[in-house]
């Protein structure tokens, strides 16, 4: 089982590139507010449709927190 | 100040989207093709569309142009509007979807030529996956370009998703096909690793397929659009995130336990089928992640058929990601192993899963890429989820009981040690559940049909528009 030496090491490998992709998300505070981002994906209005003109320019300041 | 807004690049968006409809219902005839072969053999006219051929550009059809379109389509819209930032190298996304489009036609003349390097999702020979390396190092720099021009401090969790599925395909797509060319008409190559070895990497390659290219890829859909058509933020945000870092930790090695009670060492089979065991955690923290959004507006269920799909497709995914962990333990795939249950397993997951969180992520985009507040018709919508629905239980529930009966068939001995029937025997006691899966398979593909006649009046009632880059909210962006 000689793909072994090949597998093996690059699932190692992975394993670490994952854990330093962790680290850097971790510091640089992508994980600080884990209730927020739900919200805002919400508050971002991507109704384009004709009865919705006005809509898209007032959604910046309606939304409350 | 009032200057041209800049916009969002949908026109990208907007091909793919088209064109997942059409290689769906391609893909999906294909299928019901070879399902109807299988109770009809005589409908195997000539070797060009035998069943043998004709069966990898099924999967490679329905896998990789119709989840592949569906994937490019929705990642462009969903980076875009979550970064608050156009795409990065629009051109380069141009040719993402011309050069993707190029591989599914070389597939289509390729396959029912017999061109194979005869890797289960990996068929397709040499020159073409050079060009499938070219189109995904370009996705790779679009997309990851234009998560480093976002205009908002956090990557929303859809993205990390999207990203590891592009990350992980282009390794898997370079380490599995790696070979030796030796023509390039008639294409053909030799494989760079040889027997067991072959096999190892092969269903590394396979099982990760389905884990990134059919999980992690369609959960990344999962995470933006059922949010959005529910209104409701993701049941809990933090979940997500360790859903997501325990999804891509524990994935890579699952791909043993295709290889059950094979010349695979025992203990390399055994360490398959325990990550795989693992899997059903993150798989179902995710489900029930998606699920109980809907928690406190259960009723929005009982008249928005786009959110019947996606609440529907996670209930398929509990179900597929439940089954796949009990089939990988080797006393339960002793059983299994070789029958048609592994094939409703799969439909069970690329119908119920794959197809129906994208035909509702299809149906939210459509008209948002055209300009209308909804689709066409409604009504057509709701025609199309009960029929595909209908479909895929049929489908499912006649290859368990194909299934299972097989492995019972083919285990009975009788009292003096010899089989109590030959392989025939079995074949001819599972015609009536082909004939009901050619039933499940049509259904689910005039789902399509339905389908695509909607898109068809939505674009014509409509305009293509490219909405302008908004600004993010300002609420939490203090924090």
């Amino acid at each position: 089982m000689d793909i072994l030496y090949l597998l093996i090491p690059l699932s190692l490998l992975l394993v670490f590139v994952i854990a330093a992709i962790f680290w850097w998300s971790l510091k640089s505070g992508q994980f600080d507010d884990l209730e927020g981002p739900g919200y805002r994906l919400l508050m971002d209005d991507d109704d384009q449709s004709a009865g919705n003109q006005y809509s898209k320019d007032n959604s910046n300041d309606s939304e409350e927190g | 100040m009032m200057q041209l807004p800049t916009t969002y690049h949908y026109k990208v968006v907007r091909q793919f989207t088209v064109m997942t409809v059409i290689w769906g219902i391609v893909g999906m005839l294909v299928g019901v093709i070879i399902a109807a072969q299988l109770v009809w053999p005589e409908l195997n006219v000539n070797e060009y569309l035998s069943y043998g051929r004709l069966r990898p550009l099924h999967t490679n059809a329905v896998i990789f142009a119709f989840g592949g379109c569906a994937l490019f389509a929705t990642s462009y819209f969903v980076v875009q509007r979550t970064s608050h930032a156009p795409l990065f190298a629009p051109r380069l996304a141009a040719f993402t979807f011309w050069g993707w489009q190029l591989v599914i036609v070389l597939a289509a003349v390729t396959l029912p030529m017999g061109m194979t390097e005869a890797k289960e999702y990996a068929e397709l020979e040499w020159p073409i996956d050079i060009l499938i390396t070219l189109v995904w190092v370009s996705y790779a720099v679009v997309f990851f370009g234009t998560i480093a021009k976002r205009t908002v401090s956090h990557i929303y969790v859809a993205n990390w998703f999207y990203g590891a599925f592009i990350l992980a395909v282009a390794l898997l797509h370079l380490v599995n096909n790696a070979a030796i060319p030796v023509s390039l008409f008639p294409m053909k190559s030799y494989s760079a690793y040889a027997g067991v070895q072959d096999a190892m990497v092969q269903w590394w390659y396979g099982h990760n397929a389905v884990g990134f290219f059919l999980t992690a890829g369609f959960l990344g859909m999962m995470y933006y659009f059922v949010p959005k058509q529910a209104e409701r933020p993701i049941y809990s945000y933090r979940l997500s995130v360790v859903h997501f870092w325990a999804l891509i930790f524990t994935y890579m090695w699952a791909g043993p336990h295709h290889l059950h009670y094979t010349a695979l060492p025992d203990w390399t089979q055994s360490i398959g089928m325990v990550f795989s065991l693992i899997l059903l955690a993150p798989s179902w923290g995710g489900m029930i992640n998606g699920i109980m959004t809907l928690s406190g507006a259960w009723h929005k269920l009982r008249d928005d058929p786009i959110l019947k799909f996606l609440i529907t497709s996670l209930s398929f995914y509990g179900m597929s990601t439940f089954e796949g962990p009990m089939m990988s333990i080797k006393t339960v795939n002793a059983l299994s192993h070789y029958t048609d249950w592994t094939i409703g397993h799969v439909h069970s997951g690329a119908l119920g899963w794959v197809a129906m969180i994208s035909i509702g992520s299809i149906y939210y985009l459509l008209p948002r890429l055209y300009g209308k507040a909804q689709m066409h018709s409604m009504k057509a919508v709701e025609t199309h989820f009960w029929i595909a629905t209908i479909g895929i239980v049929l489908y499912i529930a006649s290859m368990w009981i194909a299934g299972v009966m097989q492995g019972l068939m083919w285990r009975a001995t009788n009292p003096d040690g010899t089989l109590t029937y030959s392989f025939v025997e079995s074949v001819k006691a599972t015609y009536p559940f082909w004939t009901i899966r050619l039933l499940g398979g049509m259904l689910f593909l005039t789902g399509m049909l339905i389908m695509a006649w909607n898109m068809f009046k939505t674009i014509a009632g409509g305009q293509a528009i490219d909405a302008p880059v908004l600004k993010a909210a300002i609420a939490h962006q203090a924090n």
